[in-house]
C-alpha cells in the first residue's frame, strides 16, 4: 500500500517537473550554456601575475625581483604537498620553501620556464626541484562548479518552493484527507526531486563534455555518489525550510539566504585561493562546498573512494540533521 | 436508527471569535443532512473537525459510536471548499494519482461514470471550469467508496445551469445510500436534496430536523411579501402580524382571501406584492431575523 502510494506520487510530481516546460528547459540548458560560455570566456590566457607559494618565513634571502610581479600565498609547511600538486597543476607557479632553501617549478608551464631563466639570471642562492604535469583548464575546473550550483537551485527551489506553495494553496490539505502519512509523501517527493536533478546534471555533465572535453581522473561511480550525496543533503535542507511555511515569499527569501553563501562561498566559479584561512574553514560546513571538492579531487585528481570520505560523511551528517528537523516540524497545514 | 456520525459538545475559537460554539448533532446512516448557514456561520469549521481536519477546542467527534481512529480516513470521502489540485496532470491522472492511496477504491470506469468526467479526461487540471472542478474534486471524494461523504459548499460560485448538473450527480451518490454531509448556503439546494437540516448562525445550530417538519413546525398558510423601503408607509409596520425585513415586509396567513381584503381595506399599496409557499430561506429569515448574509 505505501508502495503503491509512492509510486503513484513520485510519478506524479515528475510529470509535473517535465510537463512545467519553461521550468525544465531552464534546469537543462541554463546551466549547459553557463559552462560552454564562460569556458570559451576564459580560455585565454588568466591573469599575467606569477602565483608562487611561500613556506616558511620570508627572510628577505630569496631573489627579490621575480617575487616583485608576483601574488604571494603563505602556505604552512604541512601543506607543502598541497602546494606542490597546484604546481603540477599550474595553478601555482613557483613554491619556495625558505626552510629548506630551495625552489620548485613546473617545466611544462610558460612561467615555469619564464621564471627558471629570471632565477637562473638573478644567481639565486636557492636550490631548484623540478615538478611536472598537464595544466587545468579553466573549464575543468568550472564544470563541478557550475552543475553543483544548479543541483543546489534545483534541489532547494525545486522541493522548498513547490511544498510552500501546495501549503499555501491546498494541495497538501486534499492530502491530508487521504490515508497518505506525510512521511510517505514528503519522501515521494524527495525521490522525485533526486531523480530529475540527477538526470539533469548527467545531461548537462555529458552534454558540455562533447564540446569540452574536460578532464576525468577518478571513478564514474564515485562521481555519482557524490552527486547523490550533495543532492540529498540539499533536498533535506529545503524540506526541514518548508515544513511548516505558508508563505512563497518568505520561503523564496530564505531560500536565497542559504543559496547567496554557497554561491560566494563555495568556489563555483573563482577559487577561493588566497582567501582569507578563517573564510575556507567556514566555507567548508556549506554542502556545495563540499561537492565542489570532492568532485574537483574525483575528477581532477583522480581522488579514490577513502579521499573523499570526510566530504560524504559530512554530506550524511547534515542530512541526517536537516531531514530529522523536517520530520519534527512538518505540519500539512 | 444508530448514528453513523455524531458530535458532541463541540467547540472551536479563533482567537476571540467563538466560530463553533457548543454543538452537538448526530447523522443517520443513510440520509443526506444538510448543515446550513450564512457565510462564516460555523459551518466549514464545523464540517472540518468532523473530517479530523482541524482539532476541537472541545467537545468530540464520534464514527459509529467510538472517536475517529487511524483507518477513519479510509472511510469518508471529502470535497473541501476550496482546494487546488496537483498542476499539469490530467484528471485521468488525478484519479489514478488519488486511487492508489487507498485500499479498494472504485473502478476508474466506474468514478467515470458516476461523477460525468468523459469529456474532461484528458484536460490539465488547471484548465478545468468551476463545474468541471466540482465533477473533479467529487469524484476525488467519492473514490475510496466511502461510508461517509462530506461537500463542503460544492455548488458556491457556479452558474444555474452547472448546479442543477451537480445535483443529478449528489442525487446518483444518494441512490447508493451512501451517508452524505453537506453544507451550503443555498436553502433550495438544501429542500431539494436533504432529509434532514440542521440551520446554523454565530456558530450555534438554531434548528435540526427534516425540511418539511421544520417548516410545518413554523409556517401554516402562506406568506404575503411587500417591498419596503424603510420609511414610509408606517400603516403597513401597524398592521397585525407583520414582519419586517430588510426591504420587505411579510404576513404569514392561513386565511389568504381574509388577509387580502384586510390589506385593501387598510388602504396599503399592493404595488410589489406576492403570495408564496413558505420554504427554508423563508425559515432562515425568520430563525435568524434577517436575509441570508451571502
Amino acid at each position: 500500500m505505501i508502495g503503491r502510494q509512492f509510486a503513484a506520487m513520485f510519478k506524479a510530481r515528475t510529470m509535473e517537473f517535465v510537463r512545467d516546460r519553461g521550468t525544465f528547459l531552464w534546469n537543462l540548458f541554463f546551466p549547459a550554456l553557463l559552462i560552454l560560455g564562460l569556458a570559451f570566456a576564459f580560455s585565454g590566457k588568466g591573469d599575467a601575475l606569477f602565483k608562487i607559494a611561500v613556506i616558511g618565513a620570508d627572510d628577505g634571502s630569496f631573489s627579490a625581483n621575480s617575487l616583485e610581479q608576483a601574488k604571494l600565498i603563505p602556505y604552512a609547511r604541512a601543506d607543502a604537498e598541497v602546494a606542490l600538486e597546484k604546481l603540477r597543476r599550474h595553478q601555482l607557479d613557483l613554491v619556495v620553501d625558505f626552510g629548506e632553501r630551495s625552489y620548485s617549478l613546473n617545466d611544462q608551464s610558460k612561467n615555469g620556464s619564464l621564471l627558471r631563466r629570471l632565477l637562473v639570471a638573478e644567481k639565486s642562492t636557492f636550490t631548484e626541484k623540478a615538478v611536472s604535469g598537464a595544466p587545468i583548464r579553466y573549464a575543468d575546473w568550472l564544470v563541478p562548479g557550475v552543475i553543483g550550483m544548479n543541483m543546489m537551485f534545483s534541489s532547494l527551489f525545486g522541493v522548498g518552493i513547490v511544498i510552500v506553495r501546495y501549503r499555501k494553496n491546498g494541495v497538501l490539505k486534499r492530502f491530508k484527507a487521504t490515508p497518505v502519512h506525510a512521511l510517505n509523501f514528503v519522501t515521494a517527493q524527495a525521490a522525485s526531486r533526486l531523480a530529475i536533478v540527477v538526470a539533469t546534471s548527467v545531461f548537462v555533465y555529458f552534454g558540455t563534455n562533447l564540446f569540452l572535453r574536460f578532464r576525468m581522473e577518478g571513478s564514474y561511480a564515485l562521481l555519482l555518489l557524490v552527486a547523490v550525496m550533495s543532492i540529498l543533503c540539499m533536498i533535506s535542507i529545503a524540506l526541514a525550510l518548508s515544513a511548516r511555511l505558508r508563505s512563497e515569499e518568505l520561503a523564496a527569501g530564505l531560500l536565497n539566504l542559504v543559496t547567496l553563501p554557497m554561491m560566494a562561498f563555495s568556489g563555483v566559479f573563482f577559487s577561493l585561493e588566497g582567501t582569507p584561512p578563517i573564510l575556507s574553514r567556514v566555507a567548508r560546513f556549506l554542502p556545495l562546498t563540499r561537492f565542489t571538492e570532492a568532485t574537483r579531487a574525483v575528477m581532477l585528481e583522480g581522488a579514490g573512494f577513502m579521499a573523499v570520505l570526510p566530504d560524504l560523511a559530512f554530506l550524511a551528517v547534515l542530512t541526517a540533521l536537516f531531514l530529522g528537523l523536517a520530520a519534527a516540524l512538518f505540519k500539512w497545514e | 436508527m444508530a448514528d453513523l456520525v455524531s458530535v458532541e459538545r463541540l467547540s472551536k475559537n479563533y482567537g476571540p471569535v467563538k466560530a463553533v460554539d457548543d454543538v452537538s448533532f448526530g447523522i443517520q446512516e443513510g440520509i443526506c443532512f444538510g448543515l446550513l448557514g450564512p457565510n462564516g456561520a460555523g459551518k466549514t469549521t464545523t464540517i472540518e473537525m468532523m473530517e479530523g481536519i482541524v482539532t476541537p477546542d472541545a467537545g468530540r467527534v464520534l464514527f459509529r459510536g467510538t472517536p475517529i481512529g487511524r483507518d477513519f480516513k479510509q472511510k469518508v470521502g471529502i470535497q473541501f471548499q476550496t482546494t487546488a489540485l496537483p498542476e499539469f496532470i490530467t484528471v485521468r491522472e488525478t484519479i489514478e494519482l488519488f486511487s492508489a492511496f487507498y485500499p479498494s477504491p472504485r473502478k476508474f470506469d466506474e468514478v467515470v461514470a458516476l461523477c460525468s468526467l468523459e469529456d474532461i479526461l484528458e484536460r490539465d487540471n488547471r484548465k478545468l471550469s468551476g463545474g468541471q472542478r466540482q465533477r473533479m474534486l467529487l469524484a476525488l471524494a467519492v473514490l475510496p467508496r466511502p461510508e461517509m461523504v462530506f461537500l463542503d459548499e460544492p455548488t458556491t460560485g457556479l452558474d444555474p445551469q452547472a448546479r442543477r448538473n451537480f445535483w443529478d450527480l449528489i442525487g446518483r451518490i444518494k441512490a447508493e445510500r451512501a451517508t452524505i454531509l453537506l453544507t451550503t448556503h443555498y436553502m433550495d439546494e438544501a429542500q431539494l436534496l436533504c432529509d434532514r437540516v440542521a440551520i446554523m448562525d454565530h456558530g450555534k445550530i438554531l434548528e435540526i430536523d427534516s425540511p418539511q417538519a421544520l417548516l410545518a413546525k413554523h409556517f401554516e398558510g402562506a406568506l404575503i411579501r411587500l417591498p419596503y423601503d424603510g420609511c414610509c408607509q408606517d400603516s403597513l409596520k401597524d398592521f397585525k402580524g407583520m414582519l419586517i425585513g430588510d426591504d420587505f415586509l411579510e404576513l404569514q396567513t392561513t386565511g389568504l382571501d381574509a388577509s387580502l381584503r384586510d390589506l385593501i381595506e387598510a388602504k396599503i399599496d399592493l404595488q410589489g406584492l406576492s403570495i408564496h409557499k413558505p420554504d427554508l430561506e423563508d425559515l432562515f429569515i425568520k430563525l435568524t431575523g434577517s436575509s441570508l448574509r451571502t
